[in-house]
């Protein structure tokens, strides 16, 4: 488990060290799983090798791990105040908006290219 | 008998016991998941944020303390980022004849997201602060942070929206998709982790690997996509 743990965090600092070297403008643990994506396409390591295993065992409580950030949105409902309606239907409506405009644009253009794969999930809950 | 619960008081306020409520929230949380047969919800992260939000109102504790104490819990946010790339890995091949497709729909989604939510609060009167505040939303916490503060909006705030938004991916994500009729597993992950961030993709990852993979991979994409384009129609739009 700290095996591939210390591998996880590993390709975080590389993340970390690109991100301010480069200056770029997305967070170092994205850079992290860019480099740890190519290391496992190069590598290819077996079904039970630790970072995998430990990789696996985070992701099954990535919610978890944002609780803390979100305890945060009930310390500031009190501060919405007047501006509850705006920001509640921008907030809603641009969510849709740019949920269906990533959607179908995808599909629309699978279909466009020829390789559509319309895999239909189970009945929604 | 006072002191008892003076005591007991004292343990919760504690680091400890801000970190054992977390904890415990969480559990309760999946807990009630598996007895409502996975209702959408009741997603452990709502129903954590919910019982230690409310607890630490009770408990007279400050989020500032709250969040030191957890720090903990959420320093692994980091590595299981990183660890997104693993059912990517597994879902590789599922990128041929996908990357036109994902690429383009992730710019026309951040400027769909950009634009709508500042029109839409414009529309409804809202200030200019707040506009910029919801500018940036649909990208990871962190990034959203960094974006709103040279625009001129307010960061905290940020943060609260971007954290908020995720989660109503994670609540309303899937039922939504369905009701737009995308089908595509592929598709599906891109559209909520390019709304919804990380917390979009761990409601995705417990419905289907390739649409957690997906929705890992627009998160990433998507915070770069909405950085980029952020400052550009910012300049259209104010």
């Amino acid at each position: 488990m700290i095996l591939g743990l210390t591998w996880l965090v590993a390709f975080q600092l590389l993340g970390e060290v690109t991100v301010r070297l480069l200056d770029l403008p997305v967070p170092g643990p994205v850079v992290g799983m860019l480099y740890l994506l190519v290391f496992l396409r190069l590598r290819r390591p077996a079904a039970g090798a630790p970072v995998l295993r430990a990789g696996d065992g985070l992701l099954r409580h990535l919610q978890l791990f944002f609780v803390p950030a979100g305890v945060g949105v009930v310390a500031y409902l009190g501060v919405l105040g007047d501006d509850w309606l705006p920001i509640t239907v921008a907030m809603l409506g641009s969510w849709l908006v740019a949920l269906a405009v990533v959607g179908w644009t995808a599909v629309g253009l699978e279909r466009l290219l020829g390789e559509p794969r319309d895999d239909q999930p189970r009945t929604a809950r | 008998m006072t002191s008892a619960a003076d005591t007991l008081l004292e343990v919760a306020r504690s680091p400890l016991g801000l970190l054992g409520i977390t904890l415990g929230g969480y559990q309760a949380g999946r807990w009630l998941l598996r007895r409502t047969g996975d209702h959408a919800l009741a997603q452990p992260v709502l129903v954590a944020v919910v019982v230690a939000g409310g607890a630490i109102t009770l408990l007279g504790v400050e989020y500032a303390d709250y969040r030191s104490a957890t720090e903990i819990v959420a320093f692994w946010l980091g590595p299981a980022t990183v660890a997104l790339a693993i059912p990517l890995h597994r879902q590789v091949d599922r990128l041929r004849g996908f990357v036109v497709p994902l690429l383009v729909a992730v710019v026309l989604g951040a400027a769909a997201s950009i634009s709508s939510g500042v029109l839409l609060a414009r529309w409804l009167g809202a200030e200019q602060a707040l506009e910029e505040t919801l500018a940036a939303k649909a990208a990871t916490t962190p990034v959203a942070i960094a974006l709103t503060e040279p625009l001129g909006g307010i960061p905290a705030l940020a943060a609260v929206f971007a954290i908020t938004i995720g989660i109503v991916g994670a609540v309303a994500g899937p039922a939504t998709l369905h009701l737009l009729r995308i089908r595509d597993r592929r598709a599906r992950g891109l559209a909520l982790g390019a709304v919804s961030h990380g917390v979009g993709a761990s409601r995705m990852l417990r419905e289907h690997e390739t649409e957690g993979a997906f929705a890992g991979l627009s998160m990433g994409l998507s915070a770069l996509a909405i950085s980029v384009l952020l400052p550009v129609l910012a300049l259209l739009l104010w």
